[in-house]
């Protein structure tokens, strides 16, 4: 188990620099996620923990001690690759077996903990089959076998679920999560799908181009949002945001004005789909889309701000389109952003118009 | 009771149109090669069969068909034993030494290196492959060239004090045709190789690290298992194109000094050319086709090709 620590840690490829300045520290047996969109820097970081890259700039620590320059083979780290990266010629024996051919482990004793790690993962009865003649959730579980058989101080998943099918990724998602609670090792997590990061992680780290947006619990993300980019990639169905100038405690947006506390100047106000309600208050709209989600139902109001989605429980619509109606909220529930540098303005919120 | 897959074939079988169509495939598909095989490979063979029951000589007349050339290929021709030694060693020297083994160093090596670098070596050792044949030769007896202008004998004589030039054409000819000829053949493994390892997804390297490997072991584990195809695909065609080819050793040595360094197509070539036996250099090359064919089938068998042979990518019923 290892405490991890990077500090202004960059990462160069010739000119480009993927990563300008990290710095993170990520607790023994902690669970953490490193999200954001595709191309933002999440596998390179984590190739770095792993001593595939070598950081341009900067240190990486373990448990205290810079690894910067430490090869890959001595890291003692267990990498699930986004591709699973099995070995084709080997049997699923061997693939599991492989990490622990190069830590002189007797082969009585190498054996046994083969066939653990592969009840562990439930993959005891594939042993003498090859990788390609096993599903892509048969071979998440070899490549996660592979990864923990050698008891790895730190366990780095690059988007382990993202071949799988869905109701595959939910039980996989549940079993990565169990054995994380049984192992207690440190794990990192990369993804680029919010559901998987909030689901899993104690803590997550949300990245953009690079640079770190966020660090936070799932709720610091969901509920305090500490930038835009943030409000809007966590959720779903995603946040509305509207932009609007504030004078004299009103904000205008479009054609709707509202009451705001602790802001002025030009901002943009977030409300949750799941936040808004369709009642006898609030805003008035026109409904002009209907999406049934299982027990929610999404309508898509057209108001005088613009498009705004509303979720509401239940799985029948009490609604139709083209009903006139009136969509209301909790002020407390409201986020207001300073639109100029996309920031979140603590304390401050709208409250419906009345 | 019927599987699956037989229904479907009972259900491809019965659409009308299906029998033209495959008849069409068939001849749209493998019709070229057909041709190609029968005009290039049975035509010759079926004229080589012939010729080889006959006495053609130098007169090119035919007075009689004969099987006296078969009798002196088992019988009478006692050089025709210590040829086919020569021919084993030679084939399976340059594969083993040459083409196989320092191509696959070569590819592993300029792999591993910086890209620019790598390029450059190999380009070097495509050198000699896209030389003609009698420039690359006309370079080698230049340098093994008995005199003291011999490349080889002004190194080993002005940098290591040696008395009197070495005769390598006579002292050592069997090790300069494998030499030479291995130089060449090196290259065509080389490039096969090169490009079955630049196939290998990177990943593979990554997580080998991961888990714990070092260079060599990567080398071992994952390059060379994901080598096995081209590594036997390259020991077949190049045993059989060593077995057939002779231009080098005829332009390096002629075959001498006396027989010593000719090799089964060589002896072909002399009975037939030089001696003007026609019939019986026929007879000579017929044996060698049914070598060659052996030997096919027993790498075929020994590699166990028809495992790694992949399944057709589009499928044509
Ligand atoms: N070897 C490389 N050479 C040059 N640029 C690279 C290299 N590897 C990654 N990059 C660049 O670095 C950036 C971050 O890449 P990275 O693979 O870390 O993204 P990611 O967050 O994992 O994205 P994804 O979710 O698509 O996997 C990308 O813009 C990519 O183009
Ligand atoms: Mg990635």
């Amino acid at each position: 188990m290892a405490k991890i620590e990077f500090r202004n840690v960059v990462k160069r490829f010739g000119a480009v620099e993927v990563i300008p300045d990290l710095n993170l520290v990520i607790e023994d047996g902690e669970f953490v996620a490193l999200l954001g969109p595709s191309g933002c820097g999440k596998s390179t970081s984590l190739f770095m923990l792993a001593g595939i890259y070598v950081p341009s700039g900067g240190e990486l620590l373990f448990d205290g001690h810079v690894v910067n320059e430490v090869e890959t083979r001595d890291r003692n780290v267990g990498v699930v690759f986004q591709s699973y990266a099995l070995y084709p010629h080997m049997s699923v024996r061997d693939n599991i077996l492989f990490p622990l051919r190069f830590k002189k482990t007797p082969r009585d004793e190498a054996l046994a903990r083969v066939t653990a790690a592969a009840d562990l993962v439930r993959v005891a009865e594939l042993l003498d089959r090859r990788p390609s003649e096993l599903s892509g959730g048969q071979q998440q579980r070899v490549a996660l076998a592979r990864a923990l058989v050698k008891e790895p101080q730190l366990l780095l998943l690059d988007e382990p679920l993202s071949n799988l099918d869905a109701s595959l990724r939910l039980s996989m998602r549940t079993e990565i999560k169990s054995l994380h609670a049984q192992l207690g090792v440190t794990t990192v997590l990369v993804t680029h799908d919010q559901i998987e990061a909030t689901t899993m992680a104690d803590r997550i780290i949300c990245m953009r181009a690079g640079r770190i947006e966020q660090v936070g619990t799932p709720d610091d993300l969901y509920l305090r949002p500490s930038s835009l980019f943030v409000a809007g990639f966590i959720g779903s169905p995603p946040i509305n945001l509207v932009a609007g100038e504030a004078e004299d405690g009103m904000v205008t947006v479009n054609g709707a004005r509202f009451p705001v506390e602790g802001a002025s100047g030009s901002l943009t106000v977030g409300l949750r789909p799941e936040h808004l309600r369709i009642g006898d208050t609030g805003f008035a709209g026109r409904i002009a889309q209907i999406e049934p989600m299982g027990r929610e139902i999404l309508y898509v109001v057209e108001t005088g701000m613009g498009a705004v989605r509303v979720l509401e429980q239940g799985s029948s619509a009490g609604h139709s389109t083209g009903e006139q109606v009136k969509i209301g909220f909790l002020s407390e529930n409201s986020l207001v952003f300073e639109t100029e540098r996309q920031k979140l303005i603590a304390g401050a919120h709208v409250r419906e118009p009345v | 009771m019927t599987t699956i897959a037989d229904e479907l074939t009972i259900e491809r079988r019965g659409h009308a149109g299906s029998v033209a169509r495959r008849r069409t495939n068939f001849v749209i598909f493998l019709g070229p090669a057909i041709i190609l095989t029968v005009l290039f490979f049975v035509v010759p063979v079926v004229i080589d069969v012939a010729v080889s029951f006959t006495d053609l000589s130098r007169s090119l007349r035919i007075s009689e068909f004969t099987t006296e050339q078969y009798e002196k290929v088992f019988r009478t021709d006692r050089r025709l034993s210590q040829v086919i030694g020569l021919t084993f060693i030679y084939v399976f020297g340059t594969l083993a030494i040459f083409n196989v083994t320092f191509g696959l160093i070569l590819a592993v090596a300029t792999t591993a290196i910086r890209n620019a670098s790598g390029s450059f070596f190999r380009g070097v050792w495509l050198l000699p492959r896209m030389s003609p044949s009698v420039l690359y030769i006309l370079l080698w007896l230049w340098a093994v060239s008995p005199t003291e202008a011999g490349l080889i004998n002004q190194v080993l004589m002005q940098a290591f004090g040696l008395d009197a030039p070495l005769d390598l054409l006579t002292s050592a000819p069997i090790a300069l045709i494998i030499i030479s000829n291995g130089f060449i053949g090196a290259s065509m493994g080389m490039i096969i190789f090169t490009a079955a390892i630049r196939s290998i997804p990177e990943h593979l390297y990554h997580a080998a690290a991961v888990d714990g490997a070092g260079t060599f072991a990567k080398i071992r584990f994952i390059t060379l298992p994901a080598l096995r195809w081209p590594i036997s695909f390259v020991t077949i065609y190049q045993t059989l194109s060593l077995l057939v080819s002779f231009e080098y050793i005829l332009l390096l040595t002629k075959g001498g000094p006396f027989y010593d360094t000719t090799v089964y197509a060589l002896y072909v070539y002399r009975r037939a050319f030089e001696s003007g036996q026609y019939g019986y250099g026929a007879a000579l090359a017929l044996f060698l086709i049914v070598i060659g064919v052996v030997v096919a089938l027993l790498g075929w068998r020994f590699f166990d090709m028809e495992r790694l042979l992949q399944r057709p990518r589009i499928e044509v019923h």
